[in-house]
């Protein structure tokens, strides 16, 4: 029973995880369909700003709240950024905006080199945040809880916002059909900014939360860049809900395969489940159902 | 039109005849052994280029795992020179280190020389007959076939890493000796894999000049502008694109499998996520749907990387970064764009497919997806 609960929370810690890592791809490769290989970045971005507010801002507690918003702030402006010099002009290739997102990610990793080092640095978590609370005899790390919680208040503050606020209701008008939104007025232009620079943030938040669970580098981001593709892949672009539940049933099946056998073998058996997956549902968990011929 | 063939005809052999004269006389005696070495490396990485050049340029499948093949022939090849190494019955140096001193069951059939070039040219090739059939039977391409092949990449080093026992972890397998027999340490021996290679990669040049020109090659291209029309004309799709995607694997295992010799080893590092990418720079650089842009480019791109890097490892890390974002943007055809420029209209005899196909980087699938959905839709 110890063993299951334990197992269980592995798995949510970890699909919570790749969860924030793909919350930001479900917006800008789901909804937009740009491949950003420098999300990954984003996130490194973001994990580099919480070391850097810690030289500021002694307090770790406070220091780690302060870092989340300006990480969204330093993801977000990266990715306008990107947007507005590359991506824009690529819309209508989208595998070549894989290559060239890949050759900004190259960039940002030497960079990163360049300005903080090759060796991994640490970022201390809060004292509030330190130790373990017992949930059903097991006990679990607090660090766990709070990247779980901050992964689930993304998640409901973006579908909120998307359905709510004018701005969502924008860039689902675009998504479904950018034509149409154009002529009601909407500047899918404007739209098409904004959706990076929300989709980019998140992957800084995710960044700055990355630092609670270990040392950072400059190469953070490539570790969880594939895992948080393929989250998107499974869940079916356009939907938030998919990307969730692909996120948890991902993370809980590593954590469980894990369990009988090793780390390695476990993700190429999800691997293979993914592909097997797909047989079945090419679309992924939750398909936009469209009369395209895909 | 009878003067156009032979024109055509001599200019292939001219072709040949040069790069047989560059590859076979010039290099070998105006090189060191060291950089005729470097060479040969460089060559063996051309051979994953080449491979690529068929299924992304004009395939339009953006593979992003061609580490995986290339990988695999490696360490296949790798197997059987450690276990040749180590004698008869012997145990290869590092499973004495990390493992319990016996070899495993799936090592065994590498001891013999024909059952690892069979496996080098089977295996991979098959794995990549599998892979495409399961994914392209369903239809599943463009960016997501891209990522997948990527997480194939990923779990491929994650198990290698994960399985030190048998695979070496991430120090991979090196110091090899010999060769099928032949000392690895004898120059010349050195300079037969030289020659190995470098006629490897003129065959697969040829090879890939009579796909680009028979009707396979056509439907291939119609396959990456159109797939949706070549399915109405009762082709089925999936079993064109299988077929090039497993010439590129074939291709990627055989540059693996003389990379491990040439190199002296093969590990991780050289066929991960990153690695696998790189094999597209040169590609992309030389022109993804041309003959000889993809293994020109992957040339320049390995010779850069080898003089720049060695003085400036930083610079060289930016300076690959720029050139991906700067071609792909802004020159998808590669530098043989600007040539084809200045050389006006002779490109539209020298492409059957006509000016509709050839002059056009490889879209991306979503592109037509959208156009016939819409189609549908209106109609």
């Amino acid at each position: 029973m110890d063993a299951l609960v334990s197992q269980l929370f592995a798995g949510l810690s970890l699909g919570s995880v790749l969860l924030l890592a793909a919350l930001g791809l479900a917006l800008t490769f789901g909804q937009m369909g740009v491949i950003n290989m420098a999300h990954g970045e984003f996130m490194m971005a973001g994990a580099y700003t919480a070391f850097v507010v810690q030289k500021v801002v002694a307090d770790a507690g406070v220091s780690l709240l302060v870092s989340l918003v300006i990480g969204f702030l330093v993801g977000g402006l990266l990715g306008l950024l990107l947007e507005v010099t590359l991506i824009s002009r690529m819309y209508h290739r989208p595998l070549d905006t894989l290559l060239v997102t890949f050759g900004v990610a190259l960039v940002l990793q030497q960079l990163a080199r360049d300005v903080f080092g090759a060796p991994n640095v640490d970022v201390r978590a809060p004292a509030w945040l330190s130790g373990a609370v017992q949930v059903l005899g097991v006990g679990v790390p607090r660090t766990r809880l709070f990247i779980l919680a901050l992964a689930v208040l993304a998640v409901v503050a973006m579908a909120l916002a998307l359905k709510l606020t004018p701005l969502g209701r924008r860039i689902r008008a675009t998504v479904a059909n950018r034509d149409l939104a154009e002529t009601a007025g909407i500047s899918t232009r404007a739209t098409d900014r904004l959706t990076f620079f929300l989709g980019s943030g998140v992957a800084g938040v995710a960044g700055v939360a990355l630092t609670l669970l270990g040392s950072i580098g400059p190469t953070l981001g490539t570790a969880y860049i594939v895992d948080a593709f393929l989250v998107v892949v499974v869940g079916g672009i356009g939907q938030l809900k998919g990307a969730v539940i692909a996120a948890f049933g991902l993370g809980l099946l590593q954590a469980g395969i894990e369990y009988s056998s090793t780390a390695s073998i476990a993700k190429v058996l999800v691997f293979v489940i993914i592909v097997a997956f797909l047989q079945v549902r090419p679309q992924g968990l939750v398909a936009v159902r469209t009369r395209s011929l895909a | 039109m009878s003067a156009l063939w032979s024109n055509e005809r001599a200019r292939l052999l001219v072709g040949i005849g040069a790069a047989g004269l560059l590859l076979f006389v010039v290099a070998p005696n105006v090189l060191s052994d060291f950089r005729l070495n470097l060479l040969a490396k460089f060559i063996c990485l051309a051979m994953v280029a080449v491979g690529i050049g068929l299924a992304w340029g004009r395939g339009g499948m953006l593979t992003l795992g061609q580490g995986v093949f290339f990988g695999l022939g490696g360490y296949l090849m790798a197997m059987h020179l450690k276990l040749a190494d180590a004698g008869p019955d012997g145990v290869p140096d590092f499973m004495l280190l990390y493992g319990d001193g016996t070899v495993p069951a799936w090592w065994e059939p590498m001891r013999s020389p024909v059952v690892t070039i069979l496996a080098i040219l089977l295996l991979p090739a098959g794995l990549a007959a599998l892979l495409g059939l399961a994914v392209f039977k369903r239809r599943v391409r463009g960016a997501y076939f891209a990522i997948l092949s990527q997480a194939l990449a990923a779990a491929f080093v994650i198990l290698l890493i994960g399985q030190q026992k048998v695979t070496g972890g991430t120090n991979g397998l090196n110091g090899f000796r010999s060769f099928f027999g032949f000392s690895l340490a004898d120059p010349v021996n050195k300079e037969m894999l030289y020659y190995i290679a470098a006629g490897t990669l003129l065959v697969m040049v040829l090879t890939v000049r009579l796909i680009m020109r028979s009707r396979y090659g056509e439907l291939l291209v119609a396959v990456r502008d159109q797939e949706n029309r070549v399915r109405f004309l009762g082709y089925d799709p999936a079993l064109v694109k299988v077929l090039a995607y497993t010439v590129a694997a074939l291709f990627a295992a055989i540059g693996g499998a003389l990379f491990a010799p040439v190199v002296g080893i093969i590990s991780p590092a050289d066929v991960g996520v990153v690695p696998s990418i790189a094999f597209l720079v040169g590609v992309a650089i030389g022109g993804r749907a041309t003959l000889l842009g993809p293994v020109i480019g992957s040339l320049a791109v390995s010779w850069a990387e080898t003089s720049l890097s060695e003085r400036f490892p930083s610079f060289w890390t930016y300076f690959l970064g720029g050139l991906f974002i700067l071609v792909v943007a802004f020159l998808p055809d590669g530098l043989a764009t600007v040539g084809r420029l200045r050389l006006g209209r002779r490109s539209s005899s020298d492409e059957p497919a006509g000016p509709d196909t050839s002059d056009e980087p490889a879209p991306a699938d979503d592109e037509h997806d959208e156009a016939t959905a819409t189609a549908g839709r209106t109609a």
